[in-house]
């Protein structure tokens, strides 16, 4: 039993040994960096004392809610319907909602210009017909779009496996009792779901909270709080702000996603 | 069947196709912007392979960083991710899981977080700091949790102990039952592991943005630079070989997940 001990402790320690020396060691770097600025340990709590960083995070915070509950509605439609009707070209459909999963926050930017860009194709129809071009990409509403592209293949992907263990008799004893098509859904399906919409929607807000590509890749004046940090960072070489609120930022996140990990067991966290 | 398909079955369908359109219709007109003479006027300015060219002359070096830092990024996932799977699964205690909590924080706090701590803590070392082995370690922090729970996962569903014991009493050795039946055993997880490692490796920028120098621009760094300063068939082209490198590596999860759990959807 002893060297069983061992031999665990052995296998376990090259990753225990890199884990510490490249995250660990340098995060409690971060956090020291974070409280040595002219501001001290005050830095913390510039994010909601600093009317210039307040306004970054109540803007992330808003377009990431937005996203969530867009997303949530619009998975929710969509992966009940694949879910539970068998038609051809479902399969397909699947295949379409699935292929943009790995695409990195930079593509999905291109995405969101290549719509609603300078020569998208928003711009070009609706010069067309009303001889002025909209052209949304480049701001707050680009980014929802983007974050609304990025969200939704994941989510409708979780809503379509747990559509798929709710129990279909549920279903048949509400409809057989009288309750209408609405009813069934709202009382029935819903709070069925409502785990794994809870459960995705959190991971969604986190992930939205913490994107970098997709607003890098827009404009990087739109006032979120990473491109808020990356300048802080690379135009103003203030290093303990941008570890003051880079370490704020990922609390945030953590929390989120440790939220959902509590309601649907494992799940990791998409990559942004 | 189809006659009690209602006003809501189209309804819903349309709704679906809508979403659909969505996401794919800006990926068709990326790929027709950069096989375009001029997207500007559009298709009918011509079909050309100009613009895959200049990629190719301007980004080369980043496709071939791109892919040694995944294949690298790759090994170094799975000497560290196979054994400490092993140890998760096999000792499930307060400290494994903790442990276990630390590891996905990478993917839990954002990308810049890691990245700027990275910088403070060894940008001073110049030889590391300029090195592609700088971004090497910024992707491994980011998908050893990715590998770790994709092979305890398989390995928490078999009775590793009782394999173990099995070929313990066949006089195997620890070494022999490692490599003899406890990988073997894991191979879909080590395998699922191993295919999101490397997508999300080539794939990765938040944490490569920060880290990267000119000399060391992976496919996603390169992507961004050819979105801000390139015209759009330029940008476009090199889009399309980035979708080339990642639907080989979609399809062998979509298969790889439609064949470990048969009738589900993929995840």
């Amino acid at each position: 039993m002893h060297r069983g001990n061992t031999r665990l402790l052995l296998l376990a320690l090259p990753a225990v040994v890199v884990f510490a020396a490249f995250w660990l060691l340098p995060m409690a770097r971060l956090v020291q960096v974070g409280a040595s600025g002219p501001r001290g340990i005050a830095a913390y709590a510039a994010v909601v004392t600093d009317s210039n960083y307040f306004a970054s995070l109540v803007a992330t915070v808003a377009v990431s809610f937005a996203v969530t509950v867009a997303t949530l509605v619009v998975s929710a439609i969509a992966g009940l319907f694949l879910q539970r009707n068998a038609f051809p070209g479902r399969g397909v459909l699947v295949a379409m909602l699935t292929f943009p999963l790995a695409f990195p926050g930079v593509v999905v930017g291109f995405m969101v210009i290549m719509l609603a860009g300078r020569q998208g194709l928003i711009g070009n129809v609706t010069d067309a017909l009303f001889g002025y071009p909209v052209v949304f990409a480049y701001s707050m509403a680009g980014l929802f779009v983007g974050y609304l592209y990025f969200s939704i293949p994941r989510v409708i992907l979780t809503v379509m496996a747990a559509v798929g263990k709710l129990d279909p008799a549920l279903e048949e004893a509400a409809r057989s009792l009288g309750a209408t098509p609405w009813q069934v859904v709202r009382d029935v399906v819903i709070p069925g779901l409502r785990p794994a919409l809870i459960a995705s929607g959190a991971i969604c807000f986190a992930t939205s909270m913490g994107a970098f590509g997709t607003a890098f890749t827009l404009a990087t004046n739109i006032n979120v709080l990473p491109i808020t940090i990356y300048t802080e960072f690379t135009n103003y070489a203030n290093f303990s702000l941008a570890a003051a609120l880079s370490l704020v930022l990922g609390l945030i996140t953590w929390a989120a996603l440790a939220f959902a990990r509590s309601l649907a067991g494992s799940t990791v966290a998409a990559a942004a | 069947m189809s006659a009690r398909r209602g006003p809501r079955f189209v309804a819903q369908l349309s709704f679906t196709m809508l979403v659909c359109a969505f996401l794919i219709v800006p990926v068709v007109l990326s790929v027709l912007a950069g096989v375009s003479v001029n997207f500007f006027i559009g298709v009918k300015s011509g079909l050309t392979l100009r613009w895959v060219g200049e990629v190719w002359s301007l980004y080369r070096d980043s496709i071939f960083l791109s892919m040694k830092i995944a294949i690298a990024c790759l090994a170094v996932t799975l000497v560290l991710g196979v054994p400490i799977a092993y140890v998760l699964a096999r000792a499930a205690n307060r400290w494994t899981r903790l442990f276990e909590e630390l590891l996905v924080l990478p993917v839990a706090v954002p990308g810049l977080a890691t990245a700027l701590a990275l910088i403070l803590f060894y940008g001073e070392w110049r030889a590391f700091r300029a090195s592609w082995t700088f971004i090497l370690v910024g992707h491994v922090l980011f998908t050893l949790p990715f590998m770790v729970r994709s092979v305890v996962a398989v390995m928490s569903a078999i009775d590793l102990r009782t394999l173990e014991d099995a070929a313990a009493s066949l006089g195997a050795g620890f070494l022999q039952r490692f490599f003899g039946v406890i990988i073997p055993n894991a191979r879909a997880g080590i395998l699922a592991g191993a295919l999101m490692v490397v997508t999300l490796s080539i794939g990765e920028f938040n944490i490569t943005w920060m880290l990267h120098t000119p000399l060391t621009k992976t496919i996603p760094v390169g992507l961004a630079d050819s979105y801000a300063s390139m015209r759009l068939e330029i940008g476009s082209a090199y889009t399309i070989v980035f979708f080339i490198m990642i639907v080989p590596l979609l399809i062998a999860m979509q298969w790889l997940s439609a064949e470990r759990n048969p009738g589900k959807a993929a995840t």
